[in-house]
């Protein structure tokens, strides 16, 4: 259609903005870290003994343990749990139930991160901490993330099912294969890099989530030996610390905001490649 | 001969039950796993509610905190979340309309441009909220110099929105019919009068949807906030003025202060509410709007 | 320039109300013919169209005379509405779509770079095989685009409207309800719309692409009856795959077949001779109904 420059202008300008906050966020959040990665080196982050920033120690590794533990605990419950749900929501609920079940799990995906952590803090630390004081650990932060993420894993789980082509489970249907048989082997497989996309992508959300870990794995940085130990997050600790940090030790925050921004980005990339794939194929 | 093939129609019948049983096996723990599933949150939901909602009075919502929020209203929580809600949409909405127009109208998803923006916008929508909560501080409370303002988290929301209300504005955009878009093309009409006419009026529905998914996600949020917005718990002023989000309010409460649960309870039913309030109304526009199609 | 295409377009607007007022007083088969005949003749010449790699239609030619109708038939895939939409340049719309030969519009060739593509669109109208009234009022679907092109004076767009409402048989119908939806238009009505709103912007040659394969049997009739009395004051090029429909109402037939994996046009003549002595094997068979 013709358009007049400006308009086209005019939209072009916002796309490119909308585009560029991306480099922006990059830009800012490293050209913040940058001095202290001059100054002590990359492998100073992992490899000094603990998080001591006052003392010129910036070790991220434990956190970083931390939340990569957390974060594939969370998955990992999640995935199976949320890929079995979103095939009861396709192809077992009777239309009138599958129709309330996508709602609610719609409403469960937009629940606030902060009332996740709540809740946690209220009712699932003082039952763990009567199993193994003291509450406020690693297996919280897996449970409470695993709640989060299991509604985001139905609906891209659902999503990636809904477009498998009809015809090919109509014709399963017409050999006399049996619900279970055509779910397993056409509609899942068929499905099954879109479902790992989602995936993927949800791990990168359980990577970034702040509050509701924050809120019930105990925030003590340390390696942890057992489920029922108190962890602290990189995302955890941004936030704890960011309110008081000054010079190096708000520098060497940016960094691990830093690490966290390049983590995820790999993982939203490799989703979305996972997902070209099967347009691709 | 005859009791051999009746002994094999025996056997293939027992196969049969067998496989029927397997089934039944099957669809007995798929009902079990999704009824966990949603049951759980929902329990949830029901123990915030059952604590919060004692505390929850007309009263509660119009008077302002007192003793760090132990006790008093959340009235400055609800203006402050109300405000940073205004910034964020004022600024997201024109941004994100104006991007997704020019990704369904003037590119095509195949296109460089398309597939940069596109993939820039989905990283985007992946980056850990808490690291826009380290952008907005760098940029707009220092950079800027705007502080622990309203403002600042305003716009850092609205980084954080953008991506989403882009892409389902965008996908508002593409559902309308191409026999518009061919008969605008063979009749001239420019591109502007064509969005303006015909395409903005006929997408407009699922265009409010996605404004209502934006605010949702934008009401959630609550780490960017605590340090661009800031923690004051004072009715705002003004938008340089620091202001608490609801959100905020609650990880305050249920954190920092002790005894300060019952009422992060509250609190938390309040925003709850807002959410399923939310939700409701899209789901019922969206309802409505495909029965009229 | 507007100035002068609306001039122009105001100079043509007498002749064609002219035209219009006449054609309501005659019985609907009898044409006008002793009416000067203003609408250009359109030829294309080694005309070929190819998507990316993929040849569409190879070297085709074909002459549309001024003021009659042409009908291109042949079965479906041969590129019939591809060699169409090259007439008004829909094609460059299409990605990876390229048009080389010649094709002159009047004294134009309008595949030169030159060409201003706004004037062609409005000298080249289109109607399509679903018809695509826009989601507005009856009367908002005539009025907006010709607002686009400048054309505001209340009294005017008003005429313009009743006039080509009654041109299309639609004014009695409709002008009790010409605020309500036009989507609520039975199919056929929304056709009959769409080429009045198509002719409200005072085209020259309009180009129809199976304009009643989407209506039923009777709305399908209204509007051939339609198409017939728009000559001979456009040039009127219509594909079809209706090979009665094509016999009853055109004056020439073009015959487009897939030869060696690409269309092209292997014969074109008369109405009579195409369908009584057809030179072409395929022809042949295809207008006796063997093939197609």
């Amino acid at each position: 259609m013709r358009t007049s420059p400006t308009f086209q202008y005019n939209l072009q300008f916002t796309a490119l903005l909308s585009a560029s906050v991306l480099l922006f966020i990059l830009y800012f959040v490293g050209r913040e870290s940058i001095p202290l990665i001059n100054e002590v080196g990359i492998s100073a982050f992992f490899a000094d003994n603990g998080w001591y920033p006052l003392e010129g120690q910036y070790g991220l590794a434990p956190m970083l343990v931390g939340s990569l533990l957390v974060a594939l605990g969370a998955i990992m419950i999640a995935t199976p749990l949320g890929i079995i749900a979103a095939v009861f929501g396709q192809y077992y609920a009777p239309l009138p139930l599958a129709k309330i079940y996508q709602a609610t799990i719609e409403l469960l995906a937009g629940i606030p991160s902060v009332i996740f952590g709540f809740w946690g803090l209220i009712v699932l630390v003082p039952w763990i901490n009567r199993i193994a004081p003291p509450g406020a650990s690693m297996l919280a932060g897996i449970i409470v993330l695993a709640m989060m993420v299991l509604p985001l894993v139905i609906l891209t789980t659902a999503n990636a099912l809904t477009r498998v082509p009809p015809t090919y489970l109509r014709s399963a249907q017409a050999l006399g294969l049996s619900r279970w048989g055509i779910i397993y082997r056409i509609a899942l497989p068929i499905a099954m890099p879109g479902i790992l996309s989602g995936v993927v992508l949800q791990s990168g959300r359980a990577l970034g989530e702040t509050m509701a870990v924050m809120m019930v794995t105990g925030n003590v940085v340390q390696l942890p030996d057992s489920l029922f130990q108190p962890i602290r997050t990189l995302t955890a600790n941004i936030a704890l610390e960011m309110a008081y940090a000054v010079g190096d030790h708000r520098i060497a925050l940016f960094v691990s905001g830093l690490l966290l921004l390049i983590i995820t980005i790999t993982l939203v990339v490799m989703a979305h490649y996972l997902k070209a794939r099967r347009y691709g194929q | 001969m005859v009791s051999n093939i009746k002994s094999k129609y025996a056997a293939n019948e027992l196969n049969l039950n067998k496989a029927k049983f397997k089934h039944n096996i099957i669809a007995l723990a798929i009902w079990s796993t999704a009824l966990l599933t949603v049951s759980l949150p929902l329990m949830m939901l029901w123990t915030i509610g059952v604590e919060g909602f004692p505390q929850l009075s007309l009263q509660f919502l119009l008077t302002e905190p007192t003793h760090a929020g132990r006790s008093g209203g959340i009235l400055p929580m609800l203006i402050s979340t109300l405000w940073i809600l205004c910034i964020c949409l004022v600024t997201v909405v024109p941004i994100g309309l104006g991007c997704a127009l020019y990704l369904s109208e003037c590119v095509t998803a195949d296109s460089t441009i398309g597939r940069i923006v596109g993939l820039s916008l989905d990283v985007l929508s992946g980056v850990p909220s808490i690291v826009f909560g380290l952008f907005g501080y760098a940029v707009f409370a220092i950079q800027l110099g705007l502080g622990f303002s309203i403002l600042s988290g305003g716009l850092s929301l609205a980084c954080m929105v953008l991506p989403l209300f882009i892409r389902t504005t965008e996908q508002a955009l593409r559902a309308c019919p191409t026999a518009y878009r061919r008969a605008a093309e063979a009749l001239d009409l420019s591109l502007f009068a064509f969005v303006a006419r015909i395409l903005l009026p006929s997408a407009a529905s699922n265009i409010a949807i996605a404004f209502i998914i934006s605010t949702g996600r934008a009401l959630a949020e609550t780490a960017v906030l605590i340090f661009t917005a800031g923690y004051v718990t004072r009715i705002p002023s003004h938008w340089s003025d620091s202001g608490r989000a609801l959100s905020v309010h609650i990880y305050d409460l249920s954190m920092n202060v002790p005894g300060g649960q019952p009422n992060a309870a509250a609190t938390a039913v309040v925003l709850m509410l807002l959410i399923i309030v939310i939700n409701l109304v899209a789901h019922r526009l969206s309802k409505r709007w495909q029965l009229l199609e | 320039m507007y100035d002068e295409i609306s001039k122009i377009s105001a100079l043509e607007s007498d002749q064609t109300e002219k035209l219009h007022n006449k054609q309501a007083i005659l019985p609907p088969s009898t044409k006008p013919s002793a009416e000067r005949i203003t609408a250009p003749p359109v030829s294309l010449t080694n005309v070929s169209v190819r998507y990316n790699d993929l040849i569409a239609i190879e070297q085709a030619n074909l002459d549309v005379p001024a003021g009659q109708i042409t009908a291109l038939v042949g079965p479906s895939g041969c590129g019939k509405s591809s060699l169409l939409s090259t007439i008004n340049r829909m094609t460059d719309t299409i990605p990876g779509c390229h048009v080389s030969g010649e094709i002159w519009v009047g004294d134009k060739n309008i595949l030169h770079t030159s060409t201003d593509l706004s004037y062609l669109r409005r000298q080249v109208g289109m109607v399509f095989q679903q018809p695509n009234p826009f989601p507005l009022s009856i009367e908002e679907n005539i009025r907006f685009p010709l607002k686009e092109h400048g054309i505001r004076d209340k009294a005017t767009v008003n005429h313009m409207i009743e006039s080509v409402l009654t041109q299309v048989g639609l004014w009695p119908e409709v002008n009790s309800r010409l605020k309500q939806n036009a989507l609520r238009l039975s199919g056929g009505q929304q056709q009959r719309l769409c080429i009045a709103r198509c002719l409200a912007l005072k085209p020259s040659v309009i180009l129809f692409d199976e304009p009643c394969s989407a209506l039923d049997p009777l709305a399908s009739a209204t509007v051939e009856e339609l198409i017939k009395q728009l000559t001979p004051t456009y040039t009127v090029l219509m594909v079809t795959h209706n090979l009665a429909q094509a016999r009853r109402i055109a004056d020439h037939i073009a015959v487009c077949w897939m030869q060696s994996g690409c269309g092209c046009i292997i014969e074109s003549g008369d109405t009579e001779s195409i369908f009584e002595r057809p030179i072409h094997p395929i022809t042949r068979a295809f207008c006796q109904g063997d093939k197609g």
